[in-house]
């Protein structure tokens, strides 16, 4: 078998347009990321055989049938595609109610452990909340006393 | 025996109903289990003491040669009588210790129980791997105990330390056991001793093994773990710090101790170390004010006592060695409870407060008295007993064993100090300390701590005795010379001679610091504590270090990192690899130039677009091009597919674009638009030199070269397609099918937000007024929405038109492009023009059910073709031909696959209908609700 150039030279631009897309926040490009993405994966697939005449026996001799395989493979793919772009679409959408954007936003949790990498700080670096009295030192208590005192807010 | 270990894990799931139904007094019974272990172990003393140790093997997997070996000798005896007793009597202690409405005693009865279990099966496991489990199953529950009030930072932090330094020596333990093990071909202990390996191998086993007992018993540089672990309520304290958990790294020298004695590292380490932490405990003792601390680093030095006594390594310094084993268990416990007592009577523990306690609580002080002379070593108490036969031991031995004896007598000196620093403390009358009041003590709270010193007494009484049954074990050292028997009284020697000196020497120290702390602190090159707070600290760093650095949280960056790893790993494996294919051709067709041109300017526009439907409308030009591409390489089936899955696809873009705003949000991403562009082309790149090295290199006849007449001939069907959907990769199929279920469950869950009814359904048919006097072109008529009448003209000749069409794609399929899947599609397409025409109602009118039905009914029909075909004795999902006659149809040719291809359709059918009524028609619901409640808000 020989490589066919044009398919090399669409399957390229397919992936290469959509992993651009794929990288951005914006969940409606990302979905289209993954549409193209998905299309150059499957013509990949595609080259794995041969082109020919139509896998149907009796309208092509076998000798010049394309390859069936990849074909009933790719077919999946594509409706499955589809399931997961209707999937993707819904969270965009989601999002857009819920949060008046469709972006996908920084886990809030991994932030505050690389402020504390940056501090070069344990894990309990920010563990202010333990229940142990005998812990309370002097600072605690003047602090606590001084909120207690009345008046000040007016 | 291992009866006993069940019955105390029996017990322990028990205790806390137990404590609920009777409080502490529960603790009583649950002491029986323990109890029932010391009468058991006093029952066998006759064979134990006549050499014959009692053995139990039971088979566990035998495939595996593993079994539960179980073997009590001399020394596991003497530790189940301990572990036995002393729990017992801890138990009984405790029932009085604790107040019954302490919210935590269920669960310490539970686990104290359950660590007595572990410990015995510990000192009876005669397999190494058992022993191993027991004892980390010590460590845990030793953890669990010590962390008895979680809400205490302290303590949380003691159980923790104590737990990874014990650990961390388990595991080397473990790792010597296993060199061991391997060498010898058998993890029996009394058959791995007898076939030992040699030179450094055996060295390295036995350092591992070693670092499990010394941490385990605290020696130094592991002794910081031991004082912090009295934070745990003072039981605990007296059995697991003094008797029991301690003594496993003890007992474990003395146990391999016969086998191990001339190996290299034995001696020296042990008697280095051992020493080392006899001094640095004595002296820390010294220094204490709190009366539980005192003891702690009291256990501490004792430890180390026992450890240089028991690597002397001959026949007397075992023999000498168990019975220190012995007189400290009684001892050291008697005099934890007795602080407890202390404790409660008094409310504190700190001996500048404590002042004439002596003479209010008399009986108490003649019961820590007796154990502190144990404990300094005066007659006749066991303390005594055995130090004397330790001294007697070195006093035989050569050289280097003058400098352990003066090592040993030194730290007698201490010892003697710090009992009497404790007795002091405890009990004296101190001329500038205002009296304390003492609570009346009632005697079961007290009379374990009684029954445990007197027992150290006679001990000491019986000495004859004790030595009769402690023999056997020191007689397995194997030496010519008749050896020491121990005894009160051996006459005028050496040994008694260096007794006194040392408590003479003790008392001098102790008159010299009065009460005061010993001033000057010893300063080690390195301290244990300091190591493990600067290990676990670092470690605390680098794993937020490590959790920072590549938990970003952000998704364009993990994505980056995958995708980057792509491009250098095959993407380097391409450059590197072997010489790229020299034959190629352009193209099949020269149309392909023009399909593959569209695609090409399509995709790059689309991602450059900046308003979501020119995005959306480019993508599906793309789409549209590769079906054609499909056409030109002869694959009609997917082209087919393609056409119809990109024409629902700009439907639903359609249905929630419009609800988006219509341009890409502008953040501020564009600085690194440029390295986003540049990572996407070299994975575009890296894809497009797979393709071309792939198709190149290919050699291997393919295996679907056998399909076309495999299909014909098994499937009975001329289009291979489709009949390797159905029928050759069935199985491949039926995967796909059920993610298709799921994908549509779940943009259903995301769309609607009624929780309890997915409501797929829609609503009934019929809201809003409908105008009869208008031609109705739809069964639902025209809504209050206006609707374009030639798109209603349209649907009315479309809609069963395509129907049918998708009928005949479903069953032509198997011969004929078509199948399932694209029927499902052109009649999942029919419902969503009738939609489109007339809106959500119109949509319940064309189908009156539920998604989820038709799923599932797909899903039904699909695995029931697979089981019915498994149910007539073919495979699962294998077909079956019919050929039958009609008449007036004609000749009928039928294969099952066509069920399982209407399970396909159905759940196609299904995706899509759940698509429109989510993304369609509930969105309509939702805004029009929100419509109306902005309006009634203006109005208002």
């Amino acid at each position: 078998m020989t490589p066919n150039l044009t398919y090399v030279l669409v399957i390229g631009v397919l992936v290469a347009a959509g992993v651009t897309l794929l990288l951005e926040r914006s969940l409606t490009r990302v979905l289209m990321g993954v549409v193209l993405l998905g299309n150059g994966a499957n013509l990949l697939l595609l080259t794995g055989g041969r082109a020919g005449g139509a896998p149907i026996v009796g309208t092509t001799s076998q000798e010049e049938m394309s390859d069936p395989l990849p074909q009933a493979m790719i077919l999946t793919a594509i409706v499955i595609t589809l399931g997961m772009t209707a999937f993707l679409l819904a969270l965009a959408y989601r999002s857009w109610h819920l949060n008046g954007h469709d972006e996908v936003q920084d886990d809030v949790e991994d932030r505050r452990i690389m402020t504390l990498a940056e501090r070069d700080e344990g894990p309990d670096g920010e563990d202010t909340g333990d229940d142990d009295d005998d812990d309370m030192t002097a600072e605690d208590e003047r602090r606590l006393a001084a909120s207690a005192t009345p008046g000040r807010s007016g | 025996m291992l009866v006993l270990v069940a019955v105390h894990a029996l017990t322990a799931v028990i205790a806390p109903v137990l404590v609920r139904l009777w409080g502490r007094q529960a603790l009583y019974l649950v002491a029986l289990a323990p109890g029932a272990t010391l009468v058991w172990a006093l029952s066998h003393t006759k064979g134990v003491r006549s050499g014959d140790p009692v053995v139990e093997t039971v088979p566990w997997v035998p495939s595996l040669n593993l079994e539960l070996a179980l073997r009590m000798g001399t020394l596991s005896w003497l530790l189940v009588v301990l572990i036995g007793g002393v729990g017992a009597l801890v138990l009984a202690y405790s029932a009085r210790y604790f107040r019954s409405d302490d919210p935590g005693l269920g669960r310490f009865a539970a686990v104290f129980v359950a660590f007595a279990g572990a410990m015995l099966g510990l000192v009876v496991s005669d397999d190494l791997l058992l022993l191993y489990v027991f004892w980390e199953l010590t460590t845990v529950f030793s953890y669990l105990l010590i962390g008895y009030d979680p809400a205490k930072r302290a303590s949380r932090r003691a159980a923790m330390q104590a737990l990874l330094v014990t650990t961390l020596g388990g595991l080397a333990m473990l790792a010597g056991f296993i060199m061991l093990g391997q060498h010898a071909g058998t993890y029996r202990w009394s058959e791995v001793a007898e076939n030992l390996p040699d030179g450094g191998y055996l060295t390295a086993a036995v350092l591992l093994v070693m670092l499990g007992a010394l941490s385990k018993s605290a020696i130094f540089p592991f002794s910081f773990w031991l004082p912090g672990a009295m934070a745990a309520p003072t039981p605990v304290s007296a059995y697991l710090h003094a008797a029991a958990m301690v003594k496993a790294g003890v007992f474990l020298v003395a146990l391999m101790g016969p086998a191990f004695a001339d190996t290299a590292p034995w001696r020296p380490v042990l008697l280095t170390t051992g020493l080392l932490t006899m001094f640095l405990g004595g002296w820390a003792a010294l220094r204490q004010m709190d009366l539980k601390l005192l003891l702690a680093y009291g256990t501490v030095s004792q430890l180390g006592l026992l450890m240089v006594i028991l690597g002397g390594g001959t026949r007397d310094t075992a023999l000498a060695g168990v019975a220190m084993v012995l007189a400290h268990a009684l001892f050291k416990a008697t005099l934890f409870l007795t602080v407890g007592v202390i404790d409660h009577a008094t409310g504190t523990r700190d001996l500048r407060e404590l002042n004439g306690v002596g003479r209010r609580a008399p009986a108490l002080a003649v019961v820590a008295g007796l154990a502190a002379a144990s404990m300094a070593g005066l007659p006749p108490m066991a303390g005594f007993v055995a130090k004397e036969a330790a001294v007697e031991a070195l006093l035989h031995g050569t050289g280097a064993d003058w400098v352990v004896l003066a090592g040993v007598l030194f730290g007698s000196v201490l010892t003697v100090a710090y009992t009497l620093r404790f007795l002091w403390g405890a009990f004296a009358d101190k001329p500038d300390t205002a009296a304390t009041s003492v609570r009346p003590i009632s005697w079961p709270f007290l009379a374990p701590a009684a029954v445990l010193a007197l027992a150290g007494a006679a001990v000491g009484v019986l000495a004859p005795a004790v030595d009769r049954l402690l023999a056997p074990y020191a007689d397995l050292y194997r030496t010519a010379e008749p050896g020491y028997h121990l005894a009160l009284w051996h006459g005028l020697t050496p040994a008694l001679g260096l007794s006194v000196l040392a408590v003479a020497g003790g008392v001098g120290l102790f008159l010299l610091l009065r009460g005061e702390r010993v001033r000057a602190t010893l300063r080690l090159p390195f301290d244990g504590a300091a190591v493990y707070e600067r290990t676990v600290g670092g470690l605390d760093r680098m794993a937020v270090w490590l959790t920072g650095a590549t938990q970003r949280g952000s998704l364009p960056f993990y994505l980056g990192v995958i995708l980057v790893v792509l491009v250098v790993l095959p993407g380097g494996a391409l450059l590197a690899g072997s010489p790229w294919p020299q034959r190629f051709h352009i193209w099949d067709t020269p149309l392909q130039v023009v399909a593959a041109a569209v695609v090409v300017v399509a995709a790059v526009m689309a991602a450059r677009a900046l308003r979501r439907l020119t995005a959306m409308i480019l993508v599906g030009v793309a789409g549209y091009g590769i079906a054609l591409m499909f056409i030109l390489h002869g694959a009609p089936d997917l082209a087919l597919t393609q056409f119809l899955v990109e024409t629902v696809t700009i439907v639903m873009f359609v249905l929630v674009l419009r609800r988006l705003p219509v341009k890409f949000s502008e953040r501020p991403m564009r600085a690194s638009r440029r390295g986003r562009i540049g990572l996407g082309v070299a994975v575009g790149a890296v894809a497009a030199g797979m393709a071309y090295v792939m198709a190149g290199t290919r050699q291997a006849v393919p295996i679907s070269v056998g399909f076309p007449d495999a299909a014909v001939s098994y499937g009975g069907g001329k289009n291979v397609v489709n009949v390797t959907l159905v029928d050759i990769r069935a199985w491949d199929t039926m995967g796909e099918i059920a993610v298709l279920v799921v994908a549509a469950t779940g943009v259903a869950s995301l769309i609607f937000q009624r929780t309890r009814d997915l409501g797929r359904r829609g609503d009934i048919p019929g809201d809003g007024p409908t105008d009869y006097s208008r031609p109705r072109w739809l069964t639902t008529g025209a809504t209050a929405r206006a609707q374009s009448v030639i798109l209603q003209v349209v649907t009315r000749m479309l809609f069963h038109a395509m129907l049918l069409f998708s009928i005949y794609l479903l069953f032509s399929g198997h011969n004929a492009p078509g199948g399932g899947f694209a029927a499902g599609l052109v009649a999942g397409l029919a419902l969503a023009v009738r939609y489109l025409a007339g809106g959500r109602t119109e949509l319940n009118g064309a189908a009156p059910v539920d998604a989820g039905v038709v799923l599932g009914a797909g899903l039904f029909v699909a695995v029931g073709t697979g089981v019915t075909a498994m149910l007539l004795g073919g495979e699962f999902l294998q077909s079956a031909m019919l050929d039958f006659h009609l008449p007036v149809v004609g000749h009928i040719h039928f294969v099952t696959s066509a069920f399982f291809d209407v399970g396909v359709y159905l759940i196609v059918v299904g995706l899509v209908l759940d698509i429109l009524r989510s993304l369609g028609a509930e969105m309509d619901r939702q805004h029009e609700t929100e419509d109306d409640e902005v309006r009634e808000k203006e109005l208002v």
